[in-house]
């Protein structure tokens, strides 16, 4: 199970990776992994602004659809359009071409109240 | 049969884990008048002697073709291959089957009913069915307030009135707001629409039975953003323009006119068709063609996640089930009638219904209301109030005059001919109708 140290984690299984003042989002392997093929990707409206823990994007497998929680509280400035057409990006590569949605978030300290790729492994490893 | 359920040993045995020392002792804390009501029953009777006296109630029912009572509802010809195929196993069980592992064969029956449904309303896909035409409007409207995220609905008075009533639920309970527009000369005006309006609903033939061009009311709404919903009898489409022909976004209605009886009313299906770009605001099931491992082709429910089942509070719509088996039986009136059968049963009903009108006219006091052209149905005024004179044709084994609400005018009802009526038939109705009103 891939888990790349350059980004945070939350234990819903989704990254943020911080660049410049905002924060790139997406899914972890194990969550694709998990989900199994992606058929459909429903994304946010560009300029919405979440809370932290809000259901902000929704990514639909053949068997089920789940709910993406924005990591911090921000405003959405940008969605990844190719997942409309290529929502398999998700699985092919969940931590680079399949971001889903771009945040500037209200507070970049808030990232860390994250877990980092260590303590992502290890809830991971609490909950199996 | 290869399941009992409860053999006497079982019972015996979930009577002592309980505790109970039998059946009576289990119950015995339920009042006497509840466990063992009375019930007043009249002698027992031989078999040949029950089915005498249910043939002799049967007999008191009047015959279809002495029905003219419109307002959405009315008799048609059932081909015999619809019952009879429609009663095999394979497709009559309580059980609507919509879970994933349905046989093929279902799948693929309700495949080409979707298929046939989209041919005829002119639209790219369409569910595989809803209970009736009024919940497939409700559904059809949610669905276009999803797509616009608007919460503004203007419906057409031509819309028959039920169905409005049933919108107004639904809408009131997802805090939507509807306005209706009244129709002016029996048809609907087309009226600027403004931006807030997620949905625009007419319908075609309405609910007076005349002929409505919604091209322009469609267009409205397009220019504000809104999507239209049409509302049109199925069988209607064997002759009319079909929706997606004039703009609409959305095609429901009621599949009663595709060979079901009217049974009292019911059960009906109701059918729900839309563009592929909306396919995953669709409310129900859906059954898609596609090719397995083998490269065979096969069917299968496609879009599950967007169903209660999956999705929770989430889902699309809290239908969760469809009319199986009256849709497949409005497939199977398809299928037998093909594209010219339906043409000429829709046409046939055209003419009689336009020469009843004419017969009908002929009666003193009887106004026309119903602008022509019509379809099956038209509205007249008459000189007495149509309760009464409704109640006094029935008393002459006639079914007609469907009182009209009053929102549309005074003394209004609504008369029906379909191609199930002869010539003789219409005779007698006007001549009914005559000593009603004398």
């Amino acid at each position: 199970m891939d888990i790349p140290k350059d980004r945070f984690y939350t234990k819903t299984h989704e990254w943020a990776l911080p660049e410049g003042d905002t924060v790139l989002v997406g899914i972890t392997d194990y969550a694709q992994d998990a989900l199994g093929d992606v058929v459909y990707v429903e994304l946010p409206e560009v300029g919405r602004k979440v809370e932290k823990g809000e259901a902000v994007a929704v990514v639909e497998s053949v068997k089920t659809a789940s709910d993406i929680y924005a990591p911090v509280a921000g405003e959405v400035v940008e969605v990844n359009l190719a997942l409309e057409k290529t929502p398999e990006l998700i699985n092919q590569d969940p931590y680079g071409e399949g971001w889903i949605f771009r945040l500037r978030p209200l507070d970049l300290g808030d990232l860390d109240d994250l877990l980092d790729a260590e303590g992502y492994q290890e809830a991971l490893e609490s909950e199996a | 049969m290869d399941y009992t359920p409860h053999t006497e040993a079982e019972i015996q045995e979930m009577l002592r884990r309980v505790g109970a020392e039998s059946l009576e002792d289990l119950f015995r804390h339920l009042p006497a008048e509840i466990l063992n009501p009375p019930i007043d029953l009249p002698e027992p009777l031989p078999e040949w002697a029950v089915l005498e006296a249910l043939r002799r109630l049967a007999a008191q029912n009047l015959p279809a073709p002495k029905a003219f009572l419109g307002g959405g509802v009315r008799s048609h010809h059932v081909p015999p291959v619809v019952q009879a195929l429609a009663s095999r196993g394979e497709f009559l069980t309580a059980y609507t089957p919509y879970q994933p592992e349905v046989s093929q064969g279902v799948l693929q029956a309700t495949f080409e009913y979707q298929t046939m449904i989209a041919e005829l309303t002119g639209l790219e896909v369409a569910n595989a069915s809803m209970y009736d035409g009024a919940t497939a409007l409700a559904e059809g409207v949610l669905l276009a307030l999803r797509e616009t995220g608007r919460m503004v609905v203007w419906v057409s008075q031509g819309v028959h009135p039920e169905y409005r009533a049933v919108l107004k639920a639904y809408l009131e309970a997802v805090g939507a707001e509807l306005r209706v527009l009244p129709l002016e000369g029996g048809r609907t005006p087309s009226l600027p629409v403004p931006e807030a309006v997620g949905a625009v609903v007419g319908q075609n033939p309405n609910y007076l039975g005349a002929l409505e061009d919604l091209a322009p009311l469609a267009e409205a709404a397009h220019r504000a953003g809104a999507l239209f919903v049409a509302v049109a009898d199925p069988l209607s489409l064997g002759v009319l323009k079909p929706p997606g022909a004039y703009g609409a976004d959305i095609a429901v209605g009621d599949g009663q006119s595709l060979g079901l009886p009217m049974g009292y009313g019911g059960p009906h299906f109701g059918y729900l068709a839309t563009k592929k770009a909306f396919v995953r605001q669709l409310p129900g099931r859906l059954v898609s063609e596609t090719v397995d491992a083998e490269g065979k082709r096969g069917f299968i429910l496609t879009l599950q996640a967007r169903e209660q089942y999956i999705r929770r509070a989430k889902a699309k719509s809290n239908i969760t089930t469809n009319a199986q088996l009256t849709a497949l039986m409005g497939a199977m009136y398809l299928a037998a009638l093909g594209p010219e059968g339906l043409r000429e049963v829709a046409l046939r009903g055209v003419a009689l219904a336009h020469r009843l009108h004419d017969l009908l006219l002929e009666v003193p006091g009887v106004e026309p209301f119903t602008p022509k052209p019509f379809f099956h149905e038209f509205a007249l005024r008459l000189p007495k109030a149509p309760e009464a004179v409704r109640a006094a044709l029935a008393a002459r084994g006639l079914h007609a005059a469907t009182p009209v609400p009053r929102e549309y005018g005074e003394n209004l009802a609504l008369f029906a001919a379909t191609e199930l009526h002869q010539e003789e038939d219409l005779l007698a109705l006007r001549k009914a109708l005559e000593e009603v009103l004398a």
